[in-house]
C-alpha cells in the first residue's frame, strides 16, 4: 500500500502563505495530477511531499507512515525533476546505480534493477553515454529510469515535459501513461498543461494561491467545475463568462440587455448578479436553439478539422465558439449563436457553483 | 576575419611580452650550465663546449640539504593545496548551499582577508607559532600558507558551487546521499576546473616565498629551497653556479604540478563547454 495522505498542511516562507490547509489524498496506483497556474504552490506541494521543503504545520503520511520529519530518501519517494538533474560526470548506468550504491545494494541486485529499467524504457544502448551526450527525450528517460530503479512508493513528477518539444511531449506523455500502466505506481505529477492534465490522471487537482480549488476526476470537473477559476482553468480555449442579472424566473438578463431563458435555481432570487459560463464547444453559430444571443464575428480561426470564431456581443464582450466543418460566415457577418442549456454554467458573485 | 595588420600587431606584442617575461628564466637556465668565468665575462652567451660546465649543479645535488630544501619545498607547497582546497571548498559549500544566521557576515569577514594582506600580521603570527611550539616546523609553514590562501580560494569556489543546479543537490538528497557525499560526490567533480585553477594560484606564490621561511622555518633543516639558495649568496662571496643551477632545478617541480593543474583545467573547461 502506498497512499499518500496529507491533512492540514501549511507552509509559508516568511508572512507569504505558499500553502493554505492542503487536504489531498493520493490513492494506492492512483495517478493525481496537480494542476494551476504558475506561483499557485503546486511545485512547493510536490517538494513538501519530497521532503525537500520543511512545512510549517500539517500531516503528511506516505503508505500509512508518518512522514514529516523524515528527510527524502526516508520517504521512499523517487522525484523527477524539471531539469532532468542528471548527475552530468556520471555515465547513464551509473547515473541509475548512484542511489542504490549509497543504499549499500549488492552489486547483482543493482545490475538486475538498471537492466530492467534500461529494458523497459529502451536504454540500453545508451547505457555507457555521458548525459550530455544523450537528447533532451533520452534524458527525459533516464531520469525516469533513475526513479524506477529506486523502487519507490510513490514518485514525483515535477512539470518533467516542458522542456521538451511539442512532438517529443506528447510522445513522453503516452509513454508515461503506459508505464504507469505498467507499474501499477502511485504517481503525483506536476503541471501548468491541462492537456496533460485531463490525459493522464485518474484525478486532478486545481490549486489557486495555495488552496486547492477543486479535485476530482478530469471529466467532473469538466463537467463540473466548483467554481469560477476551475471553470476557467480546465478547457482550452477557456469557458466563455457573461455578467448578468437574474429577472423575474426565469430569466437572465445580460448587461447588454438581451435575455435568456434558463432554468434558474431557487437559491437564484430576482436581482442577484450571477456570472452564465459556457464552453466553445457548446455553442454554434447560427444555430436554432431555445438559447440565443446577436452579435457579429469578428473573426475566425481555422484549425482544420475544426475552428474558433470570436464573436463580438453588442456589449462588447467577446465570446470564443467552437465551428466544425465549414461554418459559412465570414467576419464581419451578424451572427446568432446558440447555446446548449444542459452544458450551461451558473456561478454566484463569490463564484461559487450555483446551477 | 582579423585583418592582416591588426593580427601581426597582436601575435607582436605576444611574442615581446612573452620573450620578457622568459628572458631571465632563459637567462638563469643558460649560465647554470657555465663556468664561473664564462658567467661573468659573457653572461649573454650560450654555453659552448669550453665554457661548459655542470660544476653548479654538482655543489647543488653533492650537498644533501639542498635535496632535503626541495622536499621540504614540495611538502609545504603540496600540503598548503590540499588544505586550502579541502577547506576553501567545503567552506564555500557551507556558505553557498546553507543558510543560517552569520551567513554574509562570515562572508564577507571571508572577503575582507583577501584585501589585507596577511605579513601585516607577522609578528603576532610568529608569536602565535612560537606559542605553538611549532617554530623551525614545515606545520607552521603549512598553516600559515593555507590561512593566506583560504579567502581568495573560498570566493572563488563559491561562485563556481553557485552555478551548480539546486536539482543536483537535491537529486543526490532524494537518492539518499548525506551532505558529506553530495559534497564529495557531486559537488566537487562538478567544480574540479574551479579546483585547478585556486591549485595554480595558491602553488606559485607557496613556491616561491621567501618571508614566512625566513620567519618561520629558518633553521633546523626545515627550510624551503628558496631559503636554502641563501646559503650560497654570501656577503663577499656569492656562488653564483650553485645559485643558478639551484633556481634551475626548483622551476622543475612547480612546472610539473602546473601541467598536471592546467590539463586538468583545460579539459573542464571544454567538457562544459561541448553540450
Amino acid at each position: 500500500m502506498s497512499e499518500v495522505k496529507i491533512e492540514k498542511l501549511c507552509k509559508s516562507y516568511g508572512p507569504v502563505e505558499v500553502l493554505k490547509d492542503i487536504d489531498l489524498t493520493v490513492e494506492d496506483g492512483s495517478f493525481v495530477v496537480l494542476v494551476g497556474p504558475s506561483g499557485c504552490g503546486k511545485s512547493t506541494l510536490l517538494r513538501s511531499i519530497a521532503g525537500l521543503e520543511p512545512v510549517n504545520s500539517g500531516n503528511m503520511t506516505i503508505g500509512g507512515r508518518q512522514v514529516n520529519d523524515l528527510p527524502p530518501a526516508q520517504r521512499e519517494i523517487a522525484m523527477v525533476f524539471q531539469s532532468y538533474a542528471l548527475y552530468p560526470h556520471m555515465d547513464v548506468y551509473n547515473n541509475m546505480a548512484f542511489g542504490l550504491k549509497f543504499a549499500k545494494t549488492p552489486k547483482a541486485e543493482i545490475d538486475a534493477r538498471v537492466n530492467e529499467a534500461a529494458r523497459i524504457l529502451q536504454l540500453d544502448p545508451l547505457l555507457k553515454r555521458r548525459p550530455r551526450e544523450l537528447s533532451g527525450g533520452q534524458r527525459q528517460r533516464v531520469a525516469i529510469g533513475r526513479a524506477i530503479v529506486r523502487k519507490p512508493q510513490v514518485f514525483l513528477f515535477d512539470e518533467p515535459l516542458s522542456n521538451l518539444d511539442a512532438a517529443l511531449r506528447i510522445n513522453t506523455r503516452v509513454e508515461i501513461a503506459k508505464l504507469h500502466k505498467m507499474l501499477k505506481a502511485t504517481i503525483v505529477y506536476v503541471t501548468h498543461d491541462q492537456v496533460e492534465a485531463m490525459t493522464l490522471a485518474d484525478k486532478i487537482v486545481v490549486m489557486n494561491k495555495g488552496r486547492v480549488e477543486q479535485a476530482g476526476k478530469p471529466l467532473d470537473l469538466y463537467y463540473k467545475p466548483n467554481n469560477l477559476f476551475v471553470a476557467g482553468f480546465i478547457g482550452s480555449p477557456a469557458m466563455n463568462f457573461l455578467p448578468a442579472v437574474a429577472k423575474k424566473s426565469g430569466v437572465l438578463e445580460l448587461s447588454d440587455g438581451q435575455e435568456l431563458k434558463v432554468k434558474l435555481p431557487s437559491a437564484c432570487k430576482p436581482g442577484d448578479k450571477v456570472t452564465l459560463g459556457c464552453r466553445p464547444e457548446h455553442m454554434t453559430l447560427g444555430g436554432t436553439g431555445m438559447l440565443k444571443l446577436n452579435g457579429m464575428i469578428d473573426l475566425i480561426e481555422r484549425l482544420g478539422e475544426s475552428g474558433f470564431a470570436h464573436v463580438r456581443l453588442p456589449s462588447g464582450q467577446s465570446l470564443v465558439i467552437e465551428v466544425r466543418g465549414d461554418p459559412g460566415f465570414r467576419s464581419g457577418d451578424a451572427v446568432n449563436t446558440s447555446l446548449e442549456a444542459k452544458h450551461l454554467h451558473l456561478f454566484d458573485t463569490l463564484g461559487h457553483r450555483i446551477y | 576575419m582579423r585583418k592582416p595588420a591588426s593580427a601581426i600587431a597582436v601575435h607582436g606584442i605576444l611574442i615581446l611580452y612573452t620573450a620578457l617575461a622568459l628572458f631571465p628564466i632563459l637567462l638563469v637556465i643558460m649560465n647554470s650550465f657555465k663556468a664561473r668565468k664564462a658567467i661573468f665575462g659573457a653572461p649573454l652567451a650560450l654555453p659552448t663546449p669550453s665554457t661548459f660546465s655542470l660544476i653548479g649543479y654538482d655543489k647543488v645535488f653533492g650537498d644533501s640539504s639542498i635535496v632535503s630544501y626541495y622536499l621540504n619545498s614540495i611538502t609545504v607547497t603540496g600540503g598548503t593545496i590540499f588544505f586550502t582546497l579541502l577547506f576553501g571548498a567545503m567552506a564555500a559549500w557551507a556558505l553557498t548551499e546553507y543558510k543560517f544566521r552569520w551567513n554574509t557576515l562570515l562572508a564577507l569577514f571571508l572577503a575582507v582577508g583577501i584585501m589585507v594582506p596577511i605579513r601585516l600580521g607577522s609578528v603576532s603570527i610568529i608569536q602565535l607559532i612560537v606559542e605553538l611550539n611549532l617554530i623551525n616546523t614545515l606545520t607552521a609553514l603549512i598553516f600559515v600558507y593555507t590561512a593566506q590562501n583560504l579567502p581568495l580560494s573560498i570566493f572563488i569556489l563559491s561562485e563556481f558551487m553557485a552555478q551548480i543546479p539546486k536539482d543536483l543537490r537535491e537529486a543526490g538528497r532524494c537518492d539518499g546521499l548525506s551532505e558529506y557525499n553530495i559534497f564529495f560526490y557531486i559537488v566537487l567533480p562538478l567544480i574540479r576546473p574551479a579546483m585547478a585553477t585556486v591549485a595554480v594560484f595558491t602553488m606559485i606564490p607557496v613556491w616561491n616565498d621567501l618571508w614566512f621561511p625566513l620567519l618561520l622555518a629558518p633553521t633546523g633543516g626545515k627550510q624551503t629551497i628558496t631559503l636554502g639558495i641563501q646559503q650560497f649568496l654570501g656577503q663577499y662571496i656569492t656562488d653564483w653556479n650553485a645559485v643558478l643551477s639551484a633556481l634551475s632545478t626548483a622551476i622543475i617541480p612547480v612546472l610539473i604540478l602546473y601541467v598536471i593543474f592546467s590539463r586538468q583545467l583545460i579539459r573542464g573547461l571544454t567538457s562544459g563547454a561541448v553540450k
